[in-house]
């Protein structure tokens, strides 16, 4: 439980607290970036609606000290748990010099921070996969006790990129765990036309190592499928393909228009599975939240929230000298 | 010289795939984050033997056999580069990389500027291409061109031992990605002097293999060979050819080549990559935007044709492939303007 003591947690009594924190986190940061996108400011926004839960379950299963990132684009609440502040992801959304992720080179949702030990990613989908890997084959290669997780969309499995990439992790029993987030659509192209499968995590008896579907919209499954995977990867047995089953309520970017591809009834629908409102439900009924813990909650989050789009907007711009550097070292 | 002298001489001379060899095994030795990741180049040694032995001295995990997946051999190299391992990366033929043209391109390239500096990539990717082997159509591919056309990469090709054991450690002792390109026509027939010290060649810097005051021929790989024969059919009809081997292609060391252009005042380049926007337009529109006034003569090609392929027909890969014999009658041509 070593995320209970990291420092920025200590206030916070239960992992269940502190997961709902980091959920609530990254849904009010989308909120305000698609607000501010709709406002003008930034050009473009990718919103992680949906899939907090399982950001909050695998990352508070992992040890930020230690561990490697591999993120996908909608893991805010795990990248908050891990380290990146709302400055470092407001800052990412405009395309600031203080973006801890390329100081305004890359578009919003390309994480990395070598510091934190969250790897880069490009826009091409599956990408960062076989760099999962190499991390992964570094720690094995270095007697290294990390263990690297690597995330992905539906979308992406169905790229070359994901096969080569787990068919080596598990001839050489990488300490990995590669985490399906299935939101079910590939921007616009539903799973039936995906794949011929109901599951991705169906897929890794392929490549022979466990497969786990597990409800992505509940942190706690997520946490304890995660912790499965990652203690064996710990113990040198190898990789673990997680999917967890999301849902994603907004368009795929600030630029898509979802209204093309699904009807509102569907979206409404899911938003009684909403992780935030039925984790809520559950930390009240648990007796860990009450209206005065929430409402010091929200306040606390709104005025985090606060302070990063105002110092974010405030930041300085990539400038043109800055424009030429590190293409070599 | 006795004739058994000269053998003793060339025995004693290396090859390029030994020096190739050589390099990496003392490099493996000195330095435990490095390691060789690619099909076949463990039990086997390589399609070419250039790791052979590798594998028995430094066992499986420095010597890592691959299976068939070129993305994941670039991409897992990219990944443990980044966490502070020294990978090198071989792709058995140049032919085969385009399956991690995305990887190449689009991360190794791309990586340290996307991320501010933050995130690097040093890693080597080692590959034979070239023809002249009846390889046919993909065991002969010239692929500079296409990968020269991303910043962030860094591009050679030795054309002589000591410059494959001084570009190889130059290369993985570089922070950033370097794609190191092996003629494999060259492994085993230029052999040479190769110096036990550890020497590096510098990436970036080309090298006048040749010096003539009458027009300047810049090649590499394969082709610097085939240029040298035609300087020396050259000069017995007294044209003095400078030939200039280029060694680096990305970065281009534009300095000498404007430097052997102002003395000589002509210009051929040659490569065996086909003529469209192979690197020798570049070179050319060089050349004219920077030394100019210094040309007596328009800028002149000898290149691979326009075709898609080597053909694998003997008749059909010399009709493809430069060699002394076309480049000497284009400078014979070239100096006579």
């Amino acid at each position: 439980m070593h995320a209970m003591t990291s420092p920025q947690l200590a206030d916070i009594e239960t992992l269940e607290l502190a997961m709902y924190r980091a959920m609530l986190l990254a849904r009010r940061l989308d909120e305000r970036m698609w607000a501010l996108n709709r406002q003008g400011h930034g050009h473009f926004a990718v919103s992680c609606a949906g899939h907090e839960a399982t950001g909050a379950g695998f990352a508070f299963a992992l040890d930020p000290a230690r561990d490697y990132l591999v993120p996908q684009h909608r893991d805010v609440s795990a990248l908050l748990v891990w380290g990146l502040t709302p400055r470092d992801i407001l800052c990412h959304y405009l395309g600031k010099a203080p973006d801890p992720a390329g100081a305004g080179r890359q578009m919003y949702a390309h994480w990395g921070s070598r510091r934190l030990r969250i790897y880069s990613l490009s826009s091409v989908m599956s990408g960062h996969v076989p760099h999962a890997v190499g991390i992964a084959l570094a720690a094995k290669y270095s007697r290294a006790e990390y263990v690297t997780w690597c995330g992905f969309g539906d979308g992406s499995s169905s790229k070359g990129d994901v096969h080569e990439s787990m068919n080596f992790a598990a001839i050489h029993k990488l300490p990995i765990v590669f985490c399906c987030e299935n939101n079910g659509l590939a921007i616009s192209v539903p799973q039936s036309k995906q794949m011929a499968v109901e599951n991705v995590a169906d897929r890794a008896a392929g490549y022979g190592f466990p497969g786990v579907v597990v409800d992505g919209m509940n942190p706690l499954a997520v946490y304890e499928t995660a912790r499965t995977a990652i203690e064996r990867a710990r113990r040198g047995d190898g990789p673990t393909l997680i999917e967890a089953k999301v849902y994603r309520y907004l368009p795929h970017t600030s630029n898509d228009d979802d209204t093309r591809y699904r009807s509102r009834g569907e979206v409404e629908r899911a938003r009684e599975r909403d992780p935030l409102k039925t984790f809520r439900a559950q930390l009240y009924a648990e007796q860990l939240l009450d209206e005065k813990s929430e409402t010091a909650l929200e306040d606390e989050i709104r005025a985090a929230v606060d302070d990063a789009a105002d110092f974010a907007l405030g930041a300085p711009e990539l400038n043109a000298e800055e424009t030429f550097k590190h293409v070599y070292e | 010289m006795s004739q058994r002298r000269a053998l003793q001489i060339f025995a004693m001379l290396k090859s390029i795939i030994e020096t190739i060899r050589d390099t990496l095994r003392a490099e493996l030795a000195r330095d435990e984050r490095v390691f060789i990741l690619g099909e076949d180049v463990g039990v086997l040694g390589g399609v070419f033997r250039a790791t052979e032995g590798l594998y028995n001295e430094f066992g499986p995990e420095r010597v890592m056999d691959a299976p068939i997946s070129e993305l994941a051999i670039i991409g897992i190299a990219i990944g443990a580069a980044g966490v502070g391992l020294r990978p090198i990366a071989e792709i058995e033929f140049a032919d085969f990389i385009h399956s991690a043209f995305d990887q190449i391109v689009s991360d190794a390239a791309k990586l340290r500027y996307r991320t501010n500096g933050d995130w690097t990539c040093p890693m080597v990717i080692r590959t034979p291409y070239g023809g002249g082997v009846h390889g046919a159509l993909y065991h002969s591919q010239s692929i500079e061109a296409t990968y020269a056309h991303f910043p962030g990469l860094k591009i050679v090709t030795p054309a002589t031992p000591y410059d494959a054991k001084g570009l190889l450690r130059a290369a993985i002792a570089d922070p950033d990605p370097v794609l190191y390109l092996e003629h494999k026509k060259t492994y085993r027939a230029i052999k040479g002097d190769v110096p036990d010290n550890d020497y590096i060649v510098p990436i970036g810097k080309a090298q006048v293999k040749r010096a003539g005051s009458d027009l300047s021929i810049f090649a590499y790989g394969m082709m610097l060979h085939e240029a040298l024969a035609a300087a020396e059919l050259l000069e017995r009809e007294d044209i003095q050819v400078e030939v200039v081997d280029l060694r680096s292609l990305l970065p281009i060391d534009w300095e000498t080549i404007f430097e052997s252009v102002r003395k000589t005042n002509r210009a051929l380049i040659v490569h065996e990559d086909t003529y469209t926007m192979g690197l020798g337009a570049e070179i050319g529109a060089r050349i004219a935007e920077e030394a100019f006034l210094d040309l007596d003569a328009p800028i002149v090609r000898v290149t691979g044709p326009d075709l898609p392929g080597v053909p694998f027909n003997e008749i059909g890969e010399k009709t493809f492939l430069p060699n002394a014999q076309k480049i000497a009658d284009a400078a014979r041509r070239l100096a006579a303007f």
